[in-house]
């Protein structure tokens, strides 16, 4: 046991530290930190400054353009930029779709779309979900028929993140409805621009404009934009959700949120003394921060076996579960820490001019962050289904 | 025991039921949360003509109740309903703050003003909370001081809930003694509109409106002042006592609400071929969710009962229903999204706006923690 990064890992860590401290802009950084939207432009500048540097792709591996990074050096890096506020850098063509191209693409794809995916040319989204495909992910029902070169796509995505930016999506379909469930799906490729897409938006309980539906009405998709063979699209879903699951414990967003807990909790004021000096409030951060302490553990210990070469299995639910009811409770935290500040409403209060009146830095966001990071326990395969896996693997021999 | 309300109460409670069912629809609701007043003044009229209003207040100034099971039947149904109406600040809040405590006499003028919010013609917003206060009733720091023939008040108020629209400002201020002391705190009665008082305004994410308040050498004479000279802490508690009271009950109905539409789901969401209603892990949340709401009905029905009793009894009773169902209600809002699933997120389904009442709930008055350790000191007294 040595719980002790190496020399070479903390050299590391000064060479991230000092990337950011160059080169995230502060404008961004703020953004982040007081838990604003960045828009589309905010995330393509992060976008182009990390992949200028050539750290943009740290899972890919070096032929393509990826960093060379070890496991623990993909979570440090994580750690680093969380801690300085920077974007989370998009994953839908960079972690979800590339992973799946480099492995099951043509050669014709890998070259024409992993480039356009580094150079921001492409941003792509997830055409997974659909109405009565959420955790059964495989009822989908959007449909493909083959005429000629092309697929003609009929059908209906939902939950789209950052749909309304994205230029390009990748879908599963299905092929061949007399085929057993998960059998009959396939992976496409589809232009955006193609003509019978529509993109409406879905407006969160916080306000704001993340996730959207995307329609299909006799698109057109050439043949040569199938990943792999048709029909077997299912495997490459999976292989895709073992790779979304990459910084699943979110251990970096939750420190982050701690931090700014405690910075509203010095500000907060109660019965004449800072809030965090209040013992209930300290008692509940103290236990956050323990809950958290161990699960960062629990993370590295998985990292490191990764680094070593084993393969991730149950544990990646595990850290779901228990990183996602952390970074919630975290915000609970927050939430309570701003008190009656938390009542306004984000979206209002930031376009209106506060200059004077203004609440403490910070507390206007929080509730609607609160309400917006209850996703984190439904999306990416819903806690329950975790569970399910859990109890799966562990009392499927015994049962 | 009885636990059946009155027949007038059961009156109330059915007739406003029925018009909210057919009345406040999910459309009204968004119609109303987009004015700019924060509320729908059409539906203000129309509680005030069904007996809303005058329910909340006692007979000696125009109401025809006012005690503490009254308040708990229309705010029970407005939660229900997810009404965002400024029935609590305006009726509630300031109305007991008109009235004064025990068997104190409004004055003339303040009678005319309770008699105008009876008829749904007056709104109201208490000025209190301060950027240091947090929930402390009595942490204020604004001061009144005298200037020959004015008074002067100078300040912060901080999310005044109903602030904009209202016709006249119930502001605390201090007269005498440090912050935190009962003694020295007064009551004005401010226009929004005289010299000195500046407003930023702002929605509020649980619908309604409220205001950041700035009181820069307002010049009010003595005339303006609501009840005695530096003895208004008990007027505010009692005020306060009413409107968390009422607080519980609208977060109750909101509970109960929340509940419904997940049991709604779960027996018509089929997920792998079937109900996801049918699976036991999350047939066991959904009887956890049903348990809790009883608990916090008898936490409202403890509160509510004892709002008329010595003020210490009273208050150790209203901490005790806030402090559950700031917890029961946490539980019950967030279980309620992830039973659902991602449609519960969206802006425009029920459950999204339900959830987010019981939640901000929390932020007035005190927190779970806050009631608690407000259960503490009145219990070790």
């Amino acid at each position: 046991m040595d719980l002790n990064y190496s020399t070479e890992d903390l050299a590391f860590r000064a060479e991230v530290r000092a990337f950011l401290d160059a080169k995230l802009p502060q404008d961004l950084s703020d953004a982040v930190r007081l838990g604003r939207g960045l828009g589309k432009e905010g995330h393509d500048r992060w976008h182009s400054i990390l992949n200028e540097q050539g750290w943009l792709a740290p899972t890919w591996p070096e032929e393509y353009g990826g960093c060379g990074w070890n496991a623990v050096q993909r979570h440090i890096f994580e750690e680093e930029c969380c801690r300085a506020h920077a974007p989370r850098i998009v994953p839908f063509g960079l972690t979800m779709l590339a992973p799946v191209l480099q492995k099951f693409g043509s050669d014709e794809q890998r070259a024409h779309f992993l480039p356009k995916i580094l150079s921001g040319e492409h941003w792509w989204c997830q055409g997974y979900s659909e109405p009565g495909a959420g955790s059964d992910l495989a009822s989908l029902r959007t449909r493909a028929v083959r005429d000629g070169d092309h697929y003609v796509v009929n059908g209906q995505k939902t939950w789209t993140t950052l749909g309304q930016y994205a230029n390009w999506i990748f879908c599963l379909v299905r092929t061949d409805p007399d085929a057993k469930q998960q059998e009959g799906i396939s992976f496409l490729l589809i232009d955006m621009d193609t003509p019978g897409i529509e993109v409406r938006p879905i407006i969160l309980l916080d306000g704001t404009h993340e996730v959207n539906e995307v329609w299909f009405t006799d698109v057109r998709v050439p043949v040569e934009n199938l990943v792999g063979e048709e029909n077997k699209g299912w495997t490459y879903a999976k292989y895709l959700l073992t790779h979304e699951r990459t910084n699943i414990a979110g251990v970096g967003f939750s420190q982050a949120g701690l931090d700014a807990v405690k910075r509203l909790a010095r500000q907060q004021i109660h019965r004449g003394r800072p809030l965090i000096e209040n013992p209930h409030f300290a008692a509940r951060l103290a236990r956050a921060e323990i809950d958290l302490m161990a699960m960062a553990t629990t993370n590295l210990r998985i990292i490191s076996a990764a680094a070593q070469g084993q393969a991730p299995g149950v544990e990646s639910s595990m850290l779901k579960v228990k990183g996602t009811e952390i970074r919630q409770e975290i915000n609970d935290l927050a939430r309570r820490a701003a008190g009656a500040y938390a009542l306004p409403f984000a979206a209002e209060a930031l376009a209106g001019d506060n200059s004077a009146l203004a609440p403490p830095e910070g507390s206007d966001t929080v509730a609607a962050q609160y309400f917006n990071n209850r996703k984190l326990s439904i999306f990416g395969g819903s806690n329950e289904i975790q569970k399910n896996i859990i109890a799966k693997v562990s009392l499927g021999g015994r049962t | 025991m009885n636990f059946q309300l009155t027949d007038e109460r059961q009156m109330l409670q059915d007739s406003l039921r029925r018009f909210l069912a057919d009345r406040y629809t999910v459309a009204a609701r968004t119609e109303a949360i987009a004015d700019p007043s924060g509320y729908s003044p059409a539906i203000w009229t129309q509680l005030a003509d069904l007996g809303v209003l005058g329910a909340l207040l006692p007979e000696a100034v125009g109401g025809y109740g006012g005690a503490g099971f009254d308040i708990a039947t229309v705010f029970e149904e407005l939660g229900r309903a997810g009404v965002v109406e400024p029935v609590l600040d305006s009726a509630v809040l300031c109305g007991a703050l008109l009235c004064g405590p025990g068997d104190a006499q409004p004055s003339p003028r303040d009678r005319e003003y309770l008699e105008r919010l009876v008829a749904g013609d007056l709104q109201l917003a208490f000025a209190h909370g301060e950027p240091t206060s947090r929930y402390e009733r009595t942490w204020v720091e604004t001061t009144a001081t005298g200037d020959g023939q004015d008074v002067v008040l100078t300040g912060r108020k901080t999310v005044v809930v109903n602030a904009e629209a209202a016709e006249l400002l119930i502001v605390s201020a201090r007269e005498g003694g440090a912050s935190g002391d009962r003694d020295g705190l007064s009551l004005f009665l401010v226009d929004p509109q005289a010299a000195g008082v500046r407003m930023q305004g702002s929605a509020l994410l649980a619908g309604g409106r409220a205001a950041e308040v700035e009181l820069d050498g307002v010049h009010l004479p003595h005339s303006a002042r609501l009840g005695t000279a530096g003895g208004a802490a008990t007027r505010i508690e009692t005020a306060l006592a009413a409107a968390e009271v009422a607080l519980a009950a609208e977060t109750l109905g909101a509970m109960e609400t929340a509940t419904r539409l997940t049991m709604d789901y779960l027996t018509t969401r089929q997920q792998f071929g079937r109900p996801i209603g049918t699976f036991q892990a999350l047939q066991h949340r959904v009887a956890e969710m049903l348990i809790e709401v009883e608990q916090a009905r008898s936490a409202v029905i403890n509160a509510a009962g004892h709002l008329e009793d010595t003020p210490q009894t009273r208050d150790r009773h209203v901490a005790a229903a806030r402090n559950l169902i700031g917890r029961t209600g946490r539980h019950i809002a967030e279980e309620a999204i992830q039973l659902h699933g991602g449609i519960a997120m969206t802006a425009e389904y029920e459950l999204a706006h339900i959830a987010k009442r019981i939640v901000m709930a929390e932020h007035r008055f005190g927190d779970a923690d806050t009631q608690m350790e407000r259960f503490i000191d009145l219990s070790a007294a």
